[in-house]
């Protein structure tokens, strides 16, 4: 070995066992909660007691678990929605738009329907309604991708915003209850979503999207369709797969499920619609996405530990008036602790004694 | 109707000037291919940071305080908060390979937690609202010209009447235009974010140029923050933080097609559109309509730019794209 060796290379690690992969990943989500502690500290509180508070105000109730559930429910559904997009390499970070375009599309029939059909057949068109909207509102930046290779990421970010003003304005104009109020009317008991478990029943939609989504990624001709033109576009034309076509029936599909996310979170959390229905939610579901690599189970798991946090910080500003905002920055520093993490999976560090070592004695 | 036109444009640029800050950062970083989406975040550090430091600084020097030093801290507040969190982005996605996107989304939930969480700590430590003492608010939102020159009559409001912050803007902005165009250094920034592998093989660093405008860049972003909340928001903290200041940016820098002098009249312009539905108010446009009139605007020229195909329009061609050497 040379001196030109540079101190540290990287080199692809193709055969990562199941044990490394998760020594690493554990160890990163220790180190997250470490510096977790350490902002503990910083803030002025006793960083062991903060976390248990975290943990009792989310789990230890049965309020708090469901409350949690709730907060899953969306971080969930727009993962799954986000999946296929990603597997294809379309960058959709346009969820909370589509969200906002589904509550919009269910409101629409919450308000002025109601009074015309029966419950069940009422939530059945709303969700229909979500469906169609998130979806069209999805393809728009899709088409314009795939016919004229227009920047997706930058696009579908521009129509999050034109879709929370458009809900403002309704908010503030068309649909506005009393006026001056600013606020569009609660919907009728028939427009609810009903309860199950003392939640409402999004849960149970959202499980079965779990399932649906994995069969749909890895047992379907459209499962695979997406996963070719992710990994080389020049060979899905080859293959003679209908490029346009793909691409903007993902795209839809992925709207539509968003869409169908923000008629749950309209309907079953605030029945009413509000410009901030999405809240945040269409970008938090792309970490959960991505830190899941994809995968409906783990999707499950991650969007959980991310509601118990978001739960815990609320029980935080109660009892030890710690700003809430801490569960961002905590639910931030394990993102991006994760985010690094997997590096460590993907590559292996050679260092140059080392290496030169291990020439001398294969020599 | 009754418009005036001066005090229109006036506010369009105050309002512009923390875009300019957020924009150009922005530009600066995605001339190098990495497009870090987390503004927002970096932003809201910048704010929160910057309005810290002044504001301690207020506390020990009291009645002392000297109007310079003050916007001196804010200034580096805001820049090392926005370089402290880039580097975070730029070590994950350029050392240790992490996505581009989620990475920056991940450094927005981060920034903006962070930011709002300084803000209210020190909400609750002073116990109630942060107030900066009024002899060094004044610093921040004062013109800095001679009083006689902001008199003259339509030019003085126009060009001479705005805080320090506006001209330190303008001037970033036509220093990184002059760089990018006239200087080696800027010729190979722009090397790398078009096409790292051909960069790399002419012998550029890649890594270095990427780490150096990135975190630059994100330091730069993060003035802006400080910008709003020292000049538009009153030197508070509220509750709202920065409202989307930091996607804005985002959206402008597409808007300017990815050039640094584009990004002044860009500012104003986006400053102006933010504001214009409490100036002049169109009886048949609802104000929220007015408000999304900037992101429809950045969604069309996104369009029309991929349309027209025009090469020097395009966004750089690796923006967004990871580089590894060993993966070309």
């Amino acid at each position: 070995m040379n001196e030109k060796t540079p101190f540290i290379r990287i080199a692809k690690r193709e055969d990562a066992s199941k044990k490394r992969i998760w020594t690493v990943r554990i160890a990163a989500f220790a180190v997250a909660i470490l510096l977790g502690m350490i902002i503990f500290v910083i803030a002025g509180a006793n960083p062991i007691k903060a976390y248990g508070v975290m943990i009792t105000s989310s789990l230890g109730k049965k309020s708090g678990i469901k409350q949690v559930v709730k907060n899953a429910i969306p971080l969930l559904g727009t993962g799954l929605a986000l999946a296929p997009c990603f597997r294809m390499r379309y960058w959709n970070i346009g969820a909370e738009g589509q969200i906002t375009m589904g509550a919009m599309a269910a409101t629409y029939f919450a308000l002025n329907w109601y009074s015309k059909m029966p419950s069940a057949v009422l939530l059945l068109v709303m969700g229909i309604a979500s469906l169609v909207f998130g979806g069209l509102w999805s393809a728009i930046p899709a088409i314009f991708k795939s016919r004229w290779g227009t920047n997706e990421t930058l696009f579908t970010l521009m129509m999050n915003y034109i879709a929370i003003g458009i809900v403002a304005w309704l908010q503030g104009g068309p649909w506005e209850g009393k006026p001056g109020s600013q606020i569009i009317p609660m919907f009728d008991k028939k427009a609810v979503l009903p309860k199950l478990f003392g939640v409402h029943c999004g849960w149970v939609i959202v499980l079965l999207l779990v399932a649906f989504m994995f069969v749909y990624m890895n047992y379907t001709k459209h499962g695979y369709e997406i996963a070719v033109l992710g990994e080389s576009e020049n060979t899905a034309r080859y293959a003679g797969m209908n490029i346009l076509k793909v691409t903007v029936r993902t795209a839809a599909l992925s709207g539509a499920i968003c869409g169908l996310v923000g008629f749950m979170t309209a309907s079953g959390v605030n029945q009413t619609l509000q410009s901030g229905v999405a809240g945040g939610v269409g970008f938090t579901a792309i970490t959960v996405c991505w830190l899941a690599q994809l995968n409906p189970f783990a999707m499950v798991a991650i969007s959980f530990l991310l509601a118990v946090l978001s739960k815990g910080a609320s029980g935080l500003q109660t009892t030890l008036s710690i700003p809430a905002s801490i569960s961002d920055i905590i639910t931030g520093i394990i993102l991006l602790c994760m985010l690094g993490c997997e590096f460590f999976i993907n590559y292996r560090l050679i260092f140059r004694d080392k290496q030169a070592k291990n020439g001398k004695e294969a020599a | 109707m009754n418009i005036n036109i001066i005090a229109l444009i006036r506010a369009a640029v105050l309002n512009g000037t923390p875009l300019l800050f957020g924009t150009s950062g922005e530009i600066l970083t995605e001339k190098s291919g990495s497009l870090n989406l987390g503004v927002e975040g970096l932003m809201y550090m910048g704010g929160a940071f910057g309005l810290m430091g002044v504001f301690y600084y207020d506390r020990a020097a009291g009645a002392g305080a000297n109007a310079f030093v003050a916007i001196m801290i804010a200034i580096l507040c805001s820049l090392l908060a926005g370089m402290a969190g880039s580097l975070i982005f730029s070590f994950l996605t350029i050392t240790l390979r992490a996505n581009q996107n989620v990475t920056g989304l991940a450094l927005t939930i981060f920034g903006t937690g962070l930011g709002q969480f300084v803000g209210e700590q020190m909400r609750i430590k002073v116990g109630g609202n942060v107030a900066i003492s009024n002899g060094l608010k004044v610093v921040f939102a004062d013109g800095v010209f001679p009083k006689a020159m902001q008199e003259i009559p339509v030019i003085g409001p126009l060009l001479f009447s705005y805080n320090i912050f506006v001209y330190i803007g303008i001037v970033i902005a036509a220093v990184m235009a002059y760089i990018m165009a006239k200087t080696r250094k800027g010729l190979y920034l722009k090397a790398v974010g078009e096409s790292p592998s051909t960069a790399d093989a002419a012998g550029i660093n890649v890594t270095r140029y990427k780490y150096f405008a990135t975190v630059l860049g994100g330091g730069i972003s993060a003035v802006g923050g400080m910008v709003y909340t020292m000049t538009i928001a009153g030197t508070v903290w509220n509750h709202t933080g920065l409202a989307g200041e930091g996607w804005i940016a985002v959206a402008l820098v597409i808007f300017c097609l990815w050039k640094p002098l584009n990004a002044i009249w860009g500012s104003i312009l986006f400053g102006g559109l933010m504001i214009m539905y409490i100036r002049v108010p169109i009886a048949f446009i609802p104000s929220q309509i007015y408000k999304i009139i900037p992101y429809i605007v950045t969604a069309v020229v996104l369009v029309i730019v991929s349309l027209r195909q025009k090469k020097e329009d395009q966004p750089p061609a690796s923006l967004g794209l990871p580089y590894f050497r060993e993966e070309r």
